[in-house]
């Protein structure tokens, strides 16, 4: 946790909307030290809870900063404040969905007191909207709190981007508004945030005129604090500031751009994304230069901390939580599972929505599913079929004709969703197998890497159907997964071989057939796979052994990618140290600390293999070159999203 | 004919015995003759060969009688030098189609599949019989996609398309022959290998054009199919060369492009021909010259072999000319497959592609 934010552990009070001037609103005073802020506030914050139930307007205010606020949806109440003894009924809220999530799996590893405390906060948070009544659409749905919440979580966010800001400025402009911890109106406010951007982006034009190391050293320190950084990545920093007078001016430049996806060396978005983030991620220790862009790895001991959370995230479905969980800790692993689990998460969540009054079904269930992805990208970054499959769903809800009644379309939603996964995942692999069979010759020796869950579908299916080969499994660290797959091939009856990736150009000799799997294909033919199918389809191609790539027709991408590391995923990196069962084999414990910070440690999940290693690629459209996948893409990618 | 009662059993490829024949023996002269000798055998041969055979071989089953006269039918459009496989096999499930008792699309579906599969398996081996089969057969179910009133005049319109498509037939070669008259270039040497009648129009349009250019044929064992393409060259005047096959690497500075026409090309690009055509294009990629493809559309099929064993074994016996002792195996292959990174590119009646395009154009066909 964030020590220092934590010492200003008193929540501020936003108070949004018709709030009535009179109520504790009052001038903070001018000083502007970190804690300042919060101290002055308590007061209000105190009296809120108790006023709550009488203002009618009153919307609780966030939970303070050092929670981590996940994004606009997860605005969420002072818990237990004022709700103490309020649980009687419910209100609209539909009483049975409220049990459902106090049965849903994270509800077993919380104690009892956490779960009373978050189930009242929650009841109590929609008896308490529900009784207010206010005209300015106050939900009486399931899912709809998010929208009340959003503005005013908005604002919250936005009004908290500020603070650090603020103080960094406060060293380089003294008359900053203090005036920002005024109870002033939404407008008032947004203007002064706008004129503070404006100050904080001439400031830093001005630091980098003059002298850009030392402006963007004192800058980047004072951002910092708010955010826990250990010492290497302040060393980091200081070497960033080295470079620092391109950084600010691409810092600028990034700003002006729509990023098409997270940088992780941008230090500004780094910190606004901890701040909304989930998931308490401790800035990882060493990590190497080269690959600073790509998303930290999310360690699965956040698990508990993100199940604790869970009654915070009100407007998150419990299936969601759980595939999120599952992502979290490996559990769903491999393209096809991750992407039916999270349809099938999908489904149940649109057969419990239900659309807030004044909202059209397309609007609000699309920024819902919006709300649900980013909660499962904090959790694992998303693979390529999953966007599909997102992408698929989102086109499938904006073309619901607006004539359809809620159920209908739900209905027609969930058909559609159930359609996608049989088609183009379940019946697809059929095909594939029927196609791929044909390749496969008795007496062949056929080797494949990792685990995927196709291929291991074509060596038993040519099993059953009596041809006789064997098979040579490569396996890699840090996952293993090769050990999975063997155990399931060897259970069945096949004759299996076993080893290492680094004896791969001593087996190939002996190999007739490689059948790989793949995460995606991209449109020049890159196929994107686990780290290590680069290695084994060049290897393979040295020794004119033919490769095939099994992959279904919904995972291709348009994008193109000529190496595996502008776009990739970021492992445990110490995973790469540790050697399960071996404790003996850890040779990074008896480095000093001054000898680790020398040493940066990489773990890469996927990686692109070049077209010309392959020599066709098994689809449920056949069996293509991989000059085709841009036909496919051209063809069918319009089929589908146009049914 | 007997030797469709036992086709199915042997290994021996009935194509590529027929190639054989037609190669050793047949001049234009004679050409003329067997196709007038054939068309008065077609106009009886109907009607022969579903009484007669039928009550011949008899124990083949009930719906045999009418696969029969499809073997039949297609074997006699076969014996016509000038035919493409897959354009006789065309005419022969027209001719299915004219005799068939079907009175819904669906049903003359059913038959025209029973009737190609049956095709099919009499020769596995010929790459673009089983493409014709399968183009036809994709023509017609996207046609009966369509709302016709009257089941005849739908019917009409498919025999119609098939007499057609031999015409089709010899209109690709010529615009195969025009596309390529920009490659051929004054005083360049082209080296050919097998016997394609495309490549022989493609010559004989750019000999027609005056263009100045000298051909390299290789001797084309065991067919001989060199001996008399340079047969054919020699009566246009175009300066013809026989080499022995061993040769090829030899003579290969000299030569400015390859030509070769195919069997079959295949999904990844690649192609079917002669046995041999691997081994010049091989030679021809590592010294830099280009491999020029000449092949109708009609050819292009959706396999996909992965090495030279992937297809399907077609063997035609080879004539020494002395005895071989028993002990001593002989590879009897007739054909090879060259991958498409040794092939530079296809003259075909869609135009001038290079051999990813193939793909494409399959998927746009068939899917």
């Amino acid at each position: 946790m964030d020590t220092r934010r934590v010492s200003s552990a008193v929540p501020r009070v936003r108070q949004v909307g018709f709030f009535t001037p009179n109520t504790p609103a009052h001038q903070p005073a001018p000083t502007r030290s970190q804690s300042g802020p919060p101290t002055s506030d308590s007061p209000p914050l105190s009296d809120s809870p108790a006023s709550n139930s009488l203002s009618p307007v009153m919307i609780p205010p966030p939970r303070h900063l050092s929670d981590n606020l996940g994004g606009r949806a997860y605005a969420l109440p002072v818990p237990g404040r004022g709700n103490a003894g309020e649980h009687a009924t419910v209100g609209s809220y539909n009483p049975s969905e409220s049990v459902l999530w106090l049965e849903s799996p994270p509800r077993s590893r919380i104690g009892d007191e956490e779960l009373s405390e978050g189930t009242e906060s929650s009841l109590g948070w929609y008896r308490r909207s529900n009784s207010a009544k206010v005209a300015s659409s106050l939900p009486s749905g399931g899912f709809d709190l998010s929208q009340v919440k959003q503005p005013e979580s908005v604002a919250a966010v936005e009004a908290k981007n500020p603070l650090p800001e603020k103080s960094e400025a406060q060293k380089e402009q003294a008359s900053n508004p203090k005036s920002l911890k005024a109870k002033t109106t939404k407008a008032e406010r947004r203007a002064l945030q706008e004129s503070q951007r404006a100050a904080k982006a001439a400031s830093k034009a001005e630091a980098n005129k003059s002298n850009a190391p030392g402006g963007a050293a004192s800058s980047k320190p004072v951002k910092q604090p708010p955010q826990k950084k250990d010492g290497p990545p302040v060393a980091s920093s200081v070497a960033a500031s080295e470079r620092g007078v391109d950084r600010p001016v691409e810092k600028e430049r990034k700003k002006d751009l729509p990023p098409p996806r997270m940088q992780f060396d941008d230090e500004s978005r780094v910190g606004k994304a901890k701040r909304r983030s989930l998931l308490n991620q401790p800035e990882a220790r060493n990590r190497v230069e080269l690959f600073r862009h790509l998303p930290p790895h999310k360690n699965a001991s956040q698990l508990p901390y993100l199940e604790s959370k869970f009654f915070e995230l009100h407007e998150m479905h419990p299936s969601v939580y759980k595939v999120g969980l599952q992502y979290l800790t490996g559990d769903t692993s491999g393209g096809n599972a991750r992407c039916i689990a999270m349809l099938q998460a999908f489904q149940e969540a649109i057969r419990d929505y239900s659309t807030p009054p004044e909202k059209t079904l397309n609007r609000d269930l699309t920024s819902k599913i919006g709300g649900f992805v980013s909660f499962l990208i904090e959790c694992r970054p998303l693979s390529m079929s999953m966007g599909n499959a997102i992408r698929f769903l989102k086109s499938r809800i904006a073309r619901l004709p607006l004539t359809l009644s809620e159920s209908e379309a739900k209905a027609a939603l969930c058909s559609d969703i159930d359609r996608f996964i049989n088609e183009k995942i379940v019946l697809a692999d059929k095909v594939i197998l029927r196609h791929a069979a044909t390749k496969i010759r008795d007496g062949d020796v056929l080797l494949t890497y990792g685990s995927s869950c196709v291929v291991e579908m074509i060596l038993l299916y040519a099993h059953e159907i009596g041809k006789q080969f064997r098979v040579v499994v490569v396996d890699s660290r840090p996952m293993l997964e090769g050990q999975k797959l063997l155990r399931r091939l060897v259970a069945k009856g096949l004759s299996c071989t076993y080893t290492q990736l680094n004896a791969i150009s001593y087996v190939m000799h002996e190999v007739t057939r490689v059948f790989l799997g793949a995460s995606s294909i991209f449109s020049n033919g890159t196929v994107y796979s686990r780290v290590g199918t680069a290695s084994v389809a060049m290897v393979a191609h040295a020794f004119h052994v033919p490769v095939l790539v099994c992959c279904e027709a919904y995972k291709f991408h348009e994008r193109v990618q000529l190496d595996s590391i502008c776009f990739n995923e970021l492992g445990d990196p110490d995973a790469v140290s540790n050697v399960p069962g071996r404790e003996d084999v850890n040779y990074l414990d008896n480095l000093t600390d001054k000898q680790k910070e020398n040493l940066q440690l990489l773990n890469l999940k996927y990686d692109a293999t070049p077209s010309d290693y392959i020599s066709v690629i098994v689809t449920d459209y056949g069996m293509i070159p991989p000059t085709s996948v841009p036909v496919i893409v051209r063809e069918y990618r319009k089929e589908y999203l146009l049914i | 004919m007997a030797d469709s009662a036992l086709n199915p059993t042997s290994n021996v490829s009935a194509y590529y015995q027929t190639r054989s024949s037609q190669h050793a023996v047949v001049t234009s002269d004679w050409l003329a003759q067997a196709q007038a000798a054939v068309s008065r055998h077609t106009d009886d041969g109907d009607l022969l060969g579903s009484d007669g055979r039928a009550a011949a071989i008899g124990g083949r089953g009930e719906g045999s009688g009418k696969a029969f006269s499809v073997i039949d039918e297609f074997n006699s459009w076969r014996k016509q030098p000038d035919l493409a496989e897959a354009v006789a096999a065309i005419r022969a499930l027209a001719a299915v189609i004219r005799t068939s008792e079907a009175t819904t699309m669906m049903e003359l579906e059913i038959e025209l599949k029973k009737a190609s599969d049956s095709l099919k398996s009499w020769d596995a081996t010929s790459i673009s019989l089983t493409a014709g089969c399968d183009l036809f057969l994709r023509y017609v179910t996207r046609t009966s996609a369509l709302e016709y009133e009257d089941f005849n005049s739908a019917k009409s319109r498919l025999i119609e398309r098939a007499e057609k498509f031999g015409e089709i037939s010899c209109k690709a070669r010529r615009i195969i022959a025009m596309l390529s008259q920009d490659f051929i270039f004054d005083g360049c040497t082209i080296l050919v290998h097998g016997f394609s009648r495309v490549v022989l129009e493609v010559l004989k349009t750019a000999a027609e054009n005056k263009k100045l250019f000298r051909v390299l044929c290789t001797e084309g064992r065991p067919d001989r199919t060199g001996l008399r393409f340079s047969n054919e060259l020699a009566k246009l005047d175009v300066p013809v060369k026989l080499l022995i096959d061993s040769a090829v690497a030899y003579t290969m500075d000299e030569v400015d492009m390859v030509f070769v026409g195919a069997d079959g090309v295949v999904e990844s690009g690649g192609i079917i021909n002669m046995m041999g055509t691997f081994q010049i294009a091989l030679v021809a990629h590592s010294m830099n010259k280009p491999v020029y493809v000449a092949a109708e559309s009609y050819k292009f099929a959706r396999h996909y072999p992965l090495d030279q064993k992937d297809m399907a074994p077609a063997l035609r016996s080879i004539d020494f000319g002395v005895p071989i002792p028993s002990k001593v195996e002989v590879e009897t292959s007739a054909r090879d497959y060259t991958p498409p990174q040794y092939l530079s590119l296809l003259f075909t009646d869609l135009g001038v592609l290079t051999p990813s395009v193939i793909s494409d154009e399959l998927i746009q066909l068939y899917l």
